[in-house]
């Protein structure tokens, strides 16, 4: 193998597993050592910069981190794991970014101040959801005038209107959204944008789409139509609850769906009068959309998930709903090896309910954009985005979140919103989209003196702590009860020192390796080797430990003394440094890769206009 | 050394053993040795060896002297009986407990000072006794703990740090051990743990006096140019006669090899070593041939190293002793006080 190029910016972010698995690579191992050390606002404002909305998402995020984090493969070679035979679990990393939102105390001094000078460009936003809020944030400071419309009264959008109040109070939205639309944006609230062509004719330098995917998918089997006074769709009646406009449901529902909406229908309807409520669902239980920890609340409310089931008919009498026919279904592999579910034959499933919410999926929508403006849409009705810059085909309309690529979840709608924001800068400055400002990077060593790192590497054996609940006799009686309680600090702390630290990297030089062995023999867990260079598939086979994983890369040094190769297997490093401690010349350190992804305003003429890396500006500023 | 115990966690996949441990089960705390240690890799290879010869670590003494060496084994084998004696005396306190114990693997531990100059009379006995027994020197030509003066070992006009040439001529170790009976003689490098690993795990299955001086460098004062104990003179000057494979007893020999240079020897419980030579012309049974060649390469600055002298027949103290088989330990009052009667046959049979 040629040895590895530490030096692109890749390599280490890759190491960094969650990270590298946010869609807007939040430096989570960053904020995480802020909260072991007390510093909640700094933890916050690093949350801030990259996702927007830290202490909304510590409550809602679809936490992609979590299944990447290191942790998750470690543990499983941990004596305390091994008593206990416990499954290995993940860093809490989402409830560790609300604990930075519950204890960071008074942090508007560290916002962007109103600028005090436009740049003369208008900027249009439809929908206030995460998306436009992203796209706005990052251009006001600039100079931008944004302007959000938007068919409710208060922002938010889907964070508002679609999360129940017991898992996301509009309090924690309130403080996050206002964060935004405090900094000088004109928000159009009750005003929906019912025509493009009108909206562009008001002369905007540029228009974001950010309208989400708003139309729950219907399902058309018999009875619906004669049963539908007691037949919901699922995001229409959240948002319906959410606004207080329902405010009870039969005793007994059936919610057909296994996505998140579903799980959040029937917890919902369990604070709504429902007492037998009932989660059916076509595919089997592992297969189901919704992430496990939401499927893990809803069944701990006292709610039975049931698989392989497809709704074949409402049956009603005289007009109401008297419930639901199923067909049991197994899971078959057909000549071409895909799965399929086939009936088994057995009799219908007749689930007897009083009211049925439908959540099996959501749509976007787009009836108010004319199809002569220029901006194409696909077979599947779906607009013509560019993966990278979130552009239309017409140049000044760009999109993002769940109106681009259909739904997906709040921290990708911000990720979309951060390239959006910088593809719409580069547009109105006349540049090409493809100019995309680099990222911030910055390796530093993390030596203080002789057995000193600035990072706390003992390693905890501690397994993952469970944030603790409102009584659910008392969470189930009112519906705008939040159900989690947050980490107190002391768990917190706790919690946030099983963070292996992966974003401090084992930095090796092979001109200063004397090849004495001390760090192959100190490695807790075998990663390193020196031996002779191979290819990868053969060198992958050859180490102190077989490294299977091709997803995790061999870190490979170029040829030292003996013209061997140092090889290290990142998959399942500690980064507990030992390596470096044992090491006689510093052949070894360990340096702090610090991965800030670029925003608009790094644009050339931005704040960090000179070539050198800094530390975040919040940081930086306090 | 480190402030940071080593974690317990290991990796997923880590291998066990026939007897259910890991590696990580068979070793110590963490060393307080300077960092790049050649002592470390040492104790490194030691964790190995016994972790692949499935051995429980309950039925194995290590035994030490005073030196940097000397505390080494409280960084492997965890589990395992240790003595920590007085300067040099470790081997009359192995020596005793061999007696007494039978039963006991015995590790000697120690070092260039340690052995070869407070420590060299007792040296020499408990080879001359053939105590079954591996006896490692961990040997880096200078006294680390006193801060690198020249020890015993170091070679004539090697220089120490500060640039002194030594003047003295220095013992060598496994000539010693040949000229006084060891019937396992060989040297290893720390920085070579493929060769080295096979080489204990082969002493610890010979029967009798098993000898290793494993040149160790000390990097904190004699890993320097200059130096004929340091990582790059070692590396550079290292004539190693050949590579061996071990099988314990109840193994087969699963392993292919090409033709030619290879040579098999049998040791006494029916444990294999499979010689790969590197040199064709080095004969291991011999050991008039092999101290003429250790000579000749030492007058060149050639490092020896392999299995240089083994004779897998040899027995043992308690052969000579005639000793019974079970250990004295655990005789029981009736066997060790026989009465009267076979204190007057005694006195009657040396009449």
């Amino acid at each position: 193998m040629n040895p590895t190029d530490i030096a692109h910016p890749d390599y280490f972010h890759k190491v960094v597993d969650c990270q590298w698995a946010c869609p807007a690579h939040t430096p989570v191992p960053e904020y995480i050592r802020l909260i072991a050390a007390g510093r909640y606002g700094d933890a916050y404002m690093v949350n801030w910069e990259s996702n927007v909305f830290p202490g909304i998402l510590g409550r809602t995020c679809d936490r992609p981190c979590e299944p990447a984090c290191r942790r998750g493969r470690v543990e499983e070679g941990s004596p305390e794991h091994r008593k206990a035979s416990a499954k290995p679990e993940p860093v809490a990393i989402c409830r560790l970014k609300r604990v930075a939102a519950d204890y960071k105390g008074d942090i508007r001094g560290r916002l962007p101040k109103p600028p005090t000078a436009r740049n003369g460009k208008r900027i249009a936003l439809v929908g206030a959801g995460p998306a436009s809020l992203t796209v706005a944030r990052d251009l006001v400071p600039l100079g931008y005038e944004c302007v959000i419309f938007d068919g409710d009264r208060q922002g938010g959008g889907m964070m508002r209107t679609q999360i129940p109040k017991f898992r996301l109070p509009d309090s924690v939205i309130d403080e996050e959204v206002g964060y935004i639309l405090d900094q000088g944006i004109e928000f159009r609230g009750g005003t929906r944008v019912d025509s493009m062509r009108a909206l562009l004719e008001q002369k905007f330098d540029a228009v974001f789409v950010g309208s989400g995917a708003p139309r729950g998918r219907d399902i058309a089997i018999p009875g619906r139509n004669e049963a539908r006074k007691n037949i919901h769709i699922g995001i229409d009646w959240l948002s319906s609850v959410s606004f207080g406009h329902v405010t009870s449901i039969g005793k007994r529902v059936v919610v057909m769906g296994g996505g998140n909406t579903a799980m959040d229908c029937c917890r919902s309807s369990r604070r709504l009068g429902g007492e037998q409520v009932d989660v059916i669902v076509r595919s089997g239980f592992d297969e189901m959309k919704a992430s496990p920890w939401e499927k893990e609340d809803a069944m701990h409310e006292g709610i039975p998930i049931h698989n392989y089931l497809v709704p074949k008919a409402f049956t009603h009498d005289n007009g109401k709903l008297t419930g639901v026919t199923f067909e049991k279904v197994a899971p078959q592999k057909d000549k071409n090896g895909r799965r399929q579910l086939v009936p088994t034959g057995e009799p219908v499933v007749h689930f007897p309910c009083d009211d049925v919410l439908v959540a099996i999926g959501q749509e976007n929508a787009f009836p108010w954009i004319e199809r002569d403006l220029g901006i194409a849409f696909d077979a599947h009705d779906m607009p013509v985005v560019d993966k990278a810059t979130m552009a239309s085909t017409r140049p000044d309309v760009f999109f993002g979140g769940d109106a681009a690529f259909g739904p997906k979840n709040i921290i990708w709608a911000v990720a979309h919103g951060h390239d959006a924001a910088i593809s719409i800068d580069l547009y109105c400055h006349g540049e090409s989209l493809a100019k995309r400002p680099p990222a911030h990077v910055n390796l530093l060593s993390q030596k203080m003196g002789i057995h000193e790192w600035s990072y706390d590497n003992a390693i905890h054996g501690d397994k993952r702590y469970r944030v603790p609940l409102k009584d659910k006799v008392i969470a189930l009686k009112d519906i705008r009860a939040e159900v989690e309680l947050g980490f107190d600090l002391r768990t917190a702390y706790a919690e946030a020192q099983r963070c292996l630290n992966c974003d401090v990297q084992t930095v090796f030089s092979d001109k200063l390796c004397i090849e004495c062995d001390a760090c192959v023999d100190i490695c807790p867990m075998d990663c390193i080797t020196f031996t002779v260079n191979g290819a990868e598939p053969d060198l992958r086979t050859r180490l102190m430990a077989p490294a299977p994983d091709l997803e995790q890369a061999l870190y490979v040094s170029a040829p030292v003394k003996t013209g061997r190769v140092m090889v290290k297997d990142e998959d399942v490093c500690l980064h507990c440094g030992l390596c470096a401690e044992r090491c006689p010349t510093g052949a070894w350190d360990m340096q702090k890769f610090l991965f800030e992804p670029a925003h608009a305003d790094d644009r050339c003429h931005g704040k960090h206009a000179s070539a050198v890396p800094v530390e975040f500006a919040g940081l930086a500023a306090e | 050394m480190t402030y940071l115990a080593k974690p317990k966690i290991h990796h997923p996949d880590l291998p066990k053993n026939a007897l259910g441990f890991t590696r990580r089960d068979y070793e110590g705390a963490i060393s307080t040795l300077c960092a790049g240690c050649g002592h470390d890799s040492i104790s490194a290879a030691i964790i190995q060896s016994f972790f692949e010869l499935d051995i429980a670590p309950h039925r194995v003494a290590k035994l030490s002297g005073i030196g940097c060496s000397s505390k080494t084994p409280t960084y492997f084998l965890g589990n395992s009986h240790g003595f920590n004696s007085v300067h040099g005396r470790m081997p009359s306190v192995l020596t005793g407990a061999a007696l007494a114990n039978r039963d006991l693997i015995y590790l000697g531990v120690s070092g260039d000072g340690d052995s070869a100059s407070i420590g060299l009379g007792q040296f020499a006995h408990i080879l001359r006794r053939g105590v079954n027994m591996v006896y490692i020197v961990e040997n880096n030509g200078v006294y680390g703990l006193t801060k690198g003066q020249f020890s015993a070992t170091a070679d004539k006009g090697s220089k120490s740090k500060r640039g002194q040439v030594n003047s003295d001529e220095p013992i060598d170790l496994v000539l010693l051990a040949l000229a006084l009976g060891a019937t396992f003689v060989a040297r290893g490098f720390s920085g070579d743990k493929t060769q080295l690993v096979p080489l204990i795990k082969a002493a610890v299955a010979h029967r009798g006096a098993a000898f290793i001086d494993i040149i160790s460098p000390c990097v904190a004062f004699n890993n320097h140019p200059g130096s004929t104990k340091s990582y790059d003179y070692v590396r550079e000057h290292n004539d190693a006669v050949n590579r061996l494979d071990f099988w314990p007893s109840r193994e087969p020999i699963t392993a292919e090899y090409p033709p030619g240079g290879v040579r098999d020897v049998e040791l006494f419980d029916g444990g294999r070593i499979r010689l790969h030579k590197l040199d064709d012309d080095y004969d291991p049974s011999n050991k008039v041939g092999a101290m003429t060649y250790l000579e000749s390469r030492r007058a060149q600055g050639e490092v020896v190293t392999g299995l240089l002298y083994v004779h897998p027949d040899s027995g043992d103290m308690h052969d000579a002793l005639e000793t019974v088989d079970t250990p004295l330990n655990a005789l029981s009052d009736a066997d060790l006080v026989p009465g009267n009667a076979a204190l007057a046959a005694l006195n009657a049979s040396l009449r």
